[in-house]
């Protein structure tokens, strides 16, 4: 490691050490801010008491079940929509009215049909992670050497042989990185709901924290969410390099 | 039936025919690529496909392969009308470092013919090693084509097709962009190949020397629209060596020929 890796920490460390003093002098009850050293204590409170971890397990549910669902539809729809030319054609404006609505709009619908829990919130992310994994997945196969699915071509390839062996390898760096990206939104998504209506996870809790005037435990949830999905990126690059080896780092040579 | 077949190969002094392009011709909207092409490839036979760009060599030897159906006319393979990719027909690309699937070893891409043709994974196994050997590869089974040589890479692309135990094998410029003295070595290697396995070879090259050197005949196509210009026998004693053959006065003679062909062609 750099022997100046410490340099980057140290306009954080000032900044809230000016807050810690700001606090201190400033002395008033604050609705909506806390010192940095309350914020850590009220962050021991919630994990002592259990309430963070089950918070967290909600909205990582929700979201991490979203993810795969939606996730998973996008990559089928990106790998036919980016093979077949015809097929893409023949949906591009149906897809193109229902992708712009906001994942948010749709939730009145998401209560009527599911109601409160779970399976709303795991349908709303859903939505929102379909989409970007399916365009992504649909350039990433697009994009692919045509000279290597002319040579499973050549080889008789059965098509689903062709599409395990040669296009997802070959398109699976882009579809990481469309994975990586559908990750964060599923996130926020997840926690927008719960802020919006659904009673369960994270931010749920900073909901409930905000009206109960506690805004030292409102941003320890906050702080909490942002190492969660910095948590999440970290976990999903080192799936990439892990899981996937050399097909996961080597883009095809073009 | 088949004596009457036999009378006319000994009549015609000719091998039986294996690959038989019959009056073809391939347009896409007005633009005439190729227009009534005949050509036949005797089995065992090695012939060589020349012509300035744009005479539709390439595009002759997909329709070998069954990559593209001609508009016209049709392309057989022992007298049966080839429409799709066929196991016994190999394609060997020029690009090596396309053809080949970057994130496999040498050993994967070369099992990958086999799993296309549903070889069972022990018998894979068995045979791989076989073939790398073959193609001057033993011992490189394990590497990744970006650590491999482009000669390499090519024998890696070769011995995948030879997994396939093509009775014809096509190739597309397959040397050309390789060193002279790898491609020379390769030639070599691919002549005794064949010579041992007796395999039917349809090789498109742009190096009129490298279309003497290795074949029975070279034919020369003419471009707008493409079709055969030139049909010439090589009668080059075998197996043929990199420096004898090439000083013969046959091959000198029938290397000019096909240069002043190409040069009237390009006119």
């Amino acid at each position: 490691m750099n022997s100046d890796w410490w340099k980057g920490l140290v306009v954080p460390a000032v900044l809230l050490g000016l807050a810690e003093l700001a606090m201190r002098f400033h002395g008033s009850v604050s609705m909506s801010l806390a010192a940095p050293t309350d914020i850590v204590i009220a962050f021991g409170r919630v994990l002592l008491n259990g309430s963070l971890l089950a918070a967290t397990g909600g909205t990582l549910v929700s979201a991490g079940a979203g993810l795969i669902f939606g996730g998973f539809i996008g990559l089928l729809l990106g790998i036919l929509f980016g093979l077949l030319a015809i097929v893409d054609r023949v949906m591009e404006v149906t897809i193109e009215a229902i992708r712009p609505i906001p994942s948010v709009a749709v939730l009145p619908i998401a209560m009527l049909i599911f109601g409160f829990g779970y399976r709303m919130e795991i349908a709303i992310v859903a939505f929102s992670c379909l989409w970007p994994v399916m365009i992504m997945t649909r350039a990433a196969v697009g994009g692919i050497e045509p000279r290597l699915l002319e040579v499973s071509r050549a080889l008789r390839l059965s098509a689903v042989d062709r599409v395990i062996k040669v296009v997802l390898p070959a398109a699976l760096p882009r579809i990481m990185v469309a994975f990586r990206l559908a990750a964060g939104i599923a996130l926020v998504v997840a926690v927008t709901v719960e802020i919006a209506v659904n009673p369960l996870g994270l931010g749920y809790g900073i909901l409930v924290a905000q009206q109960a005037l506690q805004p030292d435990v409102m941003l320890a949830y906050l702080v909490w969410i942002g190492v969660i999905g910095w948590g999440l990126n970290v976990l999903l690059s080192l799936a990439q390099n892990r899981l996937f080896g050399r097909a996961g780092q080597v883009e095809v040579v073009r | 039936m088949a004596a009457a077949a036999n009378m006319t190969a000994i009549e015609n002094d000719r091998p039986p025919t294996v690959i038989s392009f019959d009056t073809i011709s391939l347009s896409y909207g007005n633009r005439v690529i190729i227009s009534d092409l005949s050509l036949d490839v005797g089995r065992g036979e090695i012939v060589c496909i020349i012509g300035p760009s744009g005479c539709g060599k390439t595009t002759a030897l997909r329709m070998a392969g069954g990559l593209v159906r001609p508009s016209a006319g049709s392309v057989r393979l022992r007298g049966a009308p080839l429409t799709a990719p066929r196991q016994d027909v190999a394609i060997v690309f020029q690009d090596y470092g396309k053809a080949l699937l970057p994130w496999r070893t040498a050993s994967a891409n070369v099992s990958l013919a086999m799993e296309a043709a549903g070889v069972p994974r022990d018998q894979r196994q068995a045979r791989i090693p076989p073939l790398l050997a073959k193609v001057g590869l033993a011992g490189h089974g394990d590497k990744y084509p970006s650590e491999m040589s482009g000669g390499m890479q090519q024998r890696i692309q070769i011995a995948r097709c030879l997994a396939q135990d093509p009775a014809v094998l096509l190739m597309d410029e397959p040397f050309g962009a390789l060193d002279a003295m790898t491609r020379q070595g390769l030639q070599d290697e691919m002549l005794s190949l064949v010579a041992e396995t007796g395999t039917t070879v349809f090789f498109v090259t742009h190096d009129l020397e490298e279309a003497v050197y290795l074949g029975d005949r070279v034919v020369g196509l003419l471009p707008n629209p493409g079709r055969v210009g030139i049909d010439l026998k090589v009668s080059l004693p075998r197996p043929r060596n990199q420096l004898e053959s090439r000083e013969m006065p046959e091959f000198l003679r029938l290397r000019r020929e096909l240069f002043d062909f190409i040069e009237k062609a390009e006119r």
